[in-house]
């Protein structure tokens, strides 16, 4: 699948500013007056940038309302309703925390149960594609889930708690790229049950349906980088779960959250390009792809 | 809304005939020549005449090898490839604007185009292909079924089907209501061995493939052997028995 840099951009920073949030929302945090200003304003800015980003990707930005519709059958529906009830949510408890309302903890759970949703929603627009096998998977939805809870707590300077969350990533990565290796043969398509020939014989591709490119070879049999998957992964792997394990144990607060929050950012990055670019489209047997070998 | 009808009271559609489609192409452009004048967006090209020519079609006419299990020899097989308007449309239920949606009336699967918002996540939950985003209008183009022309009265009879079926000169396209057991393509489902694509991946087509009749086995004997055996006549003959006492 093509990795569009707007969505890249979208699910690595609102899924950190939504990590943080929760924290925030949990009273993890605790933050009074000025402070809790800018931390809530972190999150918010993240989580509401990471959100407008996502729209660059659209034919029509500008029909990006008609999304908050269709909850009851679309993922990316419930994504939008669950990211913008979220944040409207958790205002009053940012005002309370900045201005000292003393509204207690409320909206704030309720907020975090509500960034928990917001993510779980991200991970099921790809989990629910069957037609994509390595993100139909468990696996995916608790991926960002733990990318999203890894990078609040190295913002949120929690030290051994970050430290924990980011080998708990790190081992789940692993694990999903292993599962993830062989999930298109798992999933029992090729070229024979694509185009229902099984009966007569073994087909290949003789010559394509058209000389130039098209919206479909473009958008899903999108190739490049596989080769340098390999190294990639251990990129990422050491980006996002390593330096920013290392940093929080080792390192005074301060530079530990810049250091491993920059490290860990840039390795959501490597790893969502990697998601994308790995994930294998059925569409592309018609084309000739094989699992694996393109 | 993007949630699927429960029942449709017709489940339109098309039998594709592997066996006598010779891979023309005409289907591909007379979907493009009607889809480029009447319903929605019109099908865009993209540096048609230019170096890296690109366009939007919703029907793409593929070519395969295949090689039979037993190592007979290998024939080409044309694969026209478009929309199964199926009954568990993941392309539907995935729409996060309601612009995707399945007909209860017919079961056709449609786009509102001025609805779409251009995610492109409904062409993901394809596994077949069959929806292009256009790239000029933005907004995602699919087979309709020609519902502009099978209800269109302004239309002659025999017009008012598929522009793919109509303009096919194998005969390999055919229009019906699954739904009805005595239709066409009830039938030919039934007598030819119709066959849905993917059906693992629940998502239950309504369009069947006819797969191709086996032939050029070379061990069976042609349908032609009998015409073929020549007895010479006269002086050949003559000829045919003395040359054939020599060895």
């Amino acid at each position: 699948m093509k990795p569009a840099p707007s969505v890249i951009l979208f699910s690595t920073l609102s899924g950190l500013g939504f990590g943080f949030l929760a924290l925030l929302g949990l009273g993890l945090i605790a933050t009074q007056g000025w402070p809790a200003f800018f931390h809530w304003a972190f999150g918010y800015a993240f989580a509401v940038g990471g959100l407008l980003s996502s729209t660059f990707h659209l034919g029509h930005p500008e029909r990006a309302w008609r999304a908050f519709s269709q909850w009851r059958s679309s993922w990316l529906s419930r994504e939008g309703v669950a990211a913008v009830a979220t944040l409207l949510i958790l205002a009053p408890q940012a005002l309370s925390d900045w201005l000292g309302l003393g509204w207690g903890q409320g909206f704030g759970v309720l907020g975090a149960v509500g960034c928990a949703a917001t993510v779980l929603c991200t991970g099921m627009i790809y989990a629910q594609l069957k037609t994509v096998p390595r993100w139909h998977h468990w696996t995916v939805p608790v991926t960002y889930i733990a990318f999203s809870l890894t990078g609040g707590l190295i913002l949120a300077g929690s030290g051994l708690w970050a430290a924990v969350a980011c080998l708990g990533l790190g081992g789940l990565l692993a694990y999903g790229w292993r599962i993830g290796d062989s999930a298109f043969a798992r999933a029992g398509v090729d070229l024979a049950s694509a185009t229902g020939l099984s009966g007569l014989g073994r087909p290949q591709v003789f010559e394509q349906p058209h000389t130039g490119g098209n919206y479909l070879m473009r958008e899903m049999i999108f190739t490049v980088g596989r080769r340098h998957a390999a190294k990639l992964r251990v990129i990422a792997l050491v980006l996002a779960a390593g330096i920013p394990a290392l940093a929080t144990l080792v390192l005074p607060v301060l530079p530990a959250l810049i250091l491993g929050g920059a490290a860990h950012l840039a390795g959501a990055m490597a790893q969502r390009w990697l998601f994308f670019a790995e994930a294998e489209h059925v569409v592309g047997l018609y084309y000739g792809r094989m699992s694996g070998n393109s | 809304m993007t949630c699927l009808p429960a029942h449709t009271d017709k489940k339109l559609g098309l039998v594709v005939d592997l066996d006598t489609c010779v891979g023309c192409q005409a289907c591909v452009t007379a979907c493009k020549g009607w889809n480029d004048q009447g319903y929605g967006a019109a099908l865009s090209d993209q540096d048609p005449y230019g170096a890296d020519p690109s366009g939007t079609f919703l029907n793409r006419v593929h070519s395969y090898q295949v090689t039979p299990h037993d190592g007979g020899t290998a024939k080409i097989v044309n694969f026209p490839r478009s929309c199964l308007h199926c009954e568990d449309a993941p392309c539907v239920t995935v729409c996060p604007t309601g612009a995707s949606y399945k007909r209860s009336e017919d079961g056709i699967v449609l786009v509102n185009e001025d609805a779409c918002i251009g995610c492109g996540l409904c062409a993901w939950a394809c596994p077949y292909g069959a929806r292009e985003m256009d790239a000029e209008a933005q907004v995602m183009k699919k087979c309709t079924l020609c519902v502009d022309r099978i209800y269109n009265e302004n239309l002659p009879e025999e017009d008012r089907e598929p522009a793919c079926v109509r303009t096919c000169p194998t005969g390999a396209r055919h229009f019906g209501d699954f739904a009805d057991p005595d239709s066409t393509v009830s039938k030919l489902t039934r007598d030819r061995g119709g066959v849905p694509l993917m059906p693992q991946l629940g998502t239950k087509p309504v369009n069947r493939y006819l797969p191709p009749r086996p032939k050029d086995r070379p061990e069976e004997a042609s349908l032609l052997a009998p015409l073929l055996d020549i007895k010479a006549q006269g002086l050949a003959g003559w000829l045919d028995r003395m040359l054939g006492k020599l060895d």
